[in-house]
């Protein structure tokens, strides 16, 4: 149930997009086509999960220990960028269909803030290793939920007529303040 | 001549938020009142100018291909700094930006101005850019911190100026986050008379 509470609250109720404001760079860059956004959903899927975990246990093990705390952002950010570039080489060899799926947004995930955030956010809940987890699990497929319905009403947007200042980003940032909207309605769900 | 130009070319017409788009993620988190935007400013201002210095000292000694886990390094060591001067001095700010502060390592401004310019550019020059990109970035920020408490909250940097009762709360709230910058942006549009 726990486990269940964490699932969702990062899921939907503290979406990393629309209620917590991070990664919302490549947000906006990638959700212009459907394709696109679920090429970057299934990469940050990958990698935030395999990050997380990576962190987690670095931090824990050997950060900790040495009262080395203070290095934990160019600790992880380095760790980060280099599984990354591990991660490409072995999805290459081993899974070439995920791999073109994922296609350029593999090496650009290393910039995204989202991995960092919840590597961090992890850290600072002080979760347990099973409960980061659930946690970046959660996190990531509320990126991926946002990020494909966004890329789905962009479309719809091209055929609307928009007021002649509103065209391109601004109409999509209305968009997304409506989702954003939607989503603050999720508060106290489950009574969390 | 060219100082200047590199020093305020980021204000305006490069503006990093409302122009090309890039360090989204603490515009929109942190700009729920006045302070915080002004703290964030701050400490992004530290780290910019310190890392396109500290880049621009060093880039004749920096093998190519190495460069960019040479810069995340140089800007990592500015942002822990950052943090920790932050949690001794304003604990109250520190945790209102919460995991905004160590974010900043991975804004994009600051990497893409140490690869984009302070690599290519003297010391005076890399530092005056930093120092009006930084300046763009603010201006971005705090305007967009003060509309949003002034419509949400009823007051602006902690002053209290008509009742929060008749407020509209929804401005202090993530949406109205999004709702500003992009009347911003149709405003900054508007002005220049295009259409994307």
């Amino acid at each position: 149930m726990e486990l269940f509470g964490i699932f969702f609250a990062a899921f939907l109720i503290n979406n990393i997009l629309l209620i917590k404001f991070i990664a919302l760079c490549a947000f906006f860059g990638v959700s212009t086509e459907i394709d696109t956004s679920i090429g970057m959903s299934l990469a940050v899927i990958f990698v935030m999960t395999i990050s997380s975990a990576v962190s987690w246990i670095i931090y824990h093990s050997i950060l900790v220990p040495f009262h080395l705390e203070f290095l934990r952002t160019a600790v992880f950010i380095l760790t980060i960028a280099s599984l990354v570039q591990l991660e490409e080489l072995y999805l290459k060899k081993m899974i070439p269909n995920l791999y073109r799926a994922m296609g350029i947004y593999l090496p650009l995930i290393t910039t995204n803030c989202a991995i960092l955030a919840v590597a961090f956010l992890a850290i600072d809940y002080k979760y347990s290793f099973l409960q980061a987890m659930v946690y970046s699990l959660g996190v990531s497929s509320g990126y991926s939920l946002v990020i494909i319905l966004f890329a789905y009403i962009r479309d719809r947007l091209l055929l609307a007529p928009i007021p002649k200042w509103f065209r391109g980003y601004p109409i999509a940032f209305i968009t997304a303040a409506l989702m954003s909207l939607a989503f603050l309605g999720f508060t106290h769900m489950f009574g969390l | 001549m060219s100082i200047w130009r590199d020093f305020n070319q980021g204000i305006v017409r490069e503006n990093p938020v409302l122009r090309l788009m890039i360090g989204l993620c603490p515009v929109l988190a942190v700009s729920n009142s006045a302070i915080n935007a002004l703290g964030m400013s701050v400490a992004v201002m530290f780290v910019l100018v310190c890392s396109n210095t500290v880049v621009a000292l060093i880039r004749k000694i920096v093998p190519d291909q190495i460069r960019i886990p040479i810069f995340i390094i140089i800007i990592s060591t500015f942002v822990t700094i950052c943090d920790y001067l932050m949690q001794a001095l304003y604990p109250v700010l520190y945790i209102q930006l919460g995991v905004f502060v160590p974010l900043i390592v991975v804004n994009c401004i600051i990497l893409g101005r140490a690869e984009a310019f302070a690599y290519r550019n003297p010391v005076l020059n890399s530092a005056l850019d930093g120092l009006g990109m930084s300046l763009g970035f603010a201006l971005a920020l705090v305007s967009i911190g003060v509309i949003r408490e002034l419509l949400g909250a009823g007051g602006v940097f902690g002053f209290t100026l008509y009742s929060p009762a008749i407020a509209a709360t929804i401005m202090v709230l993530p949406p109205g986050a999004f709702i500003t910058i992009s009347f911003l942006m149709a405003w900054l549009n508007k002005l220049e008379g295009k259409t994307q």
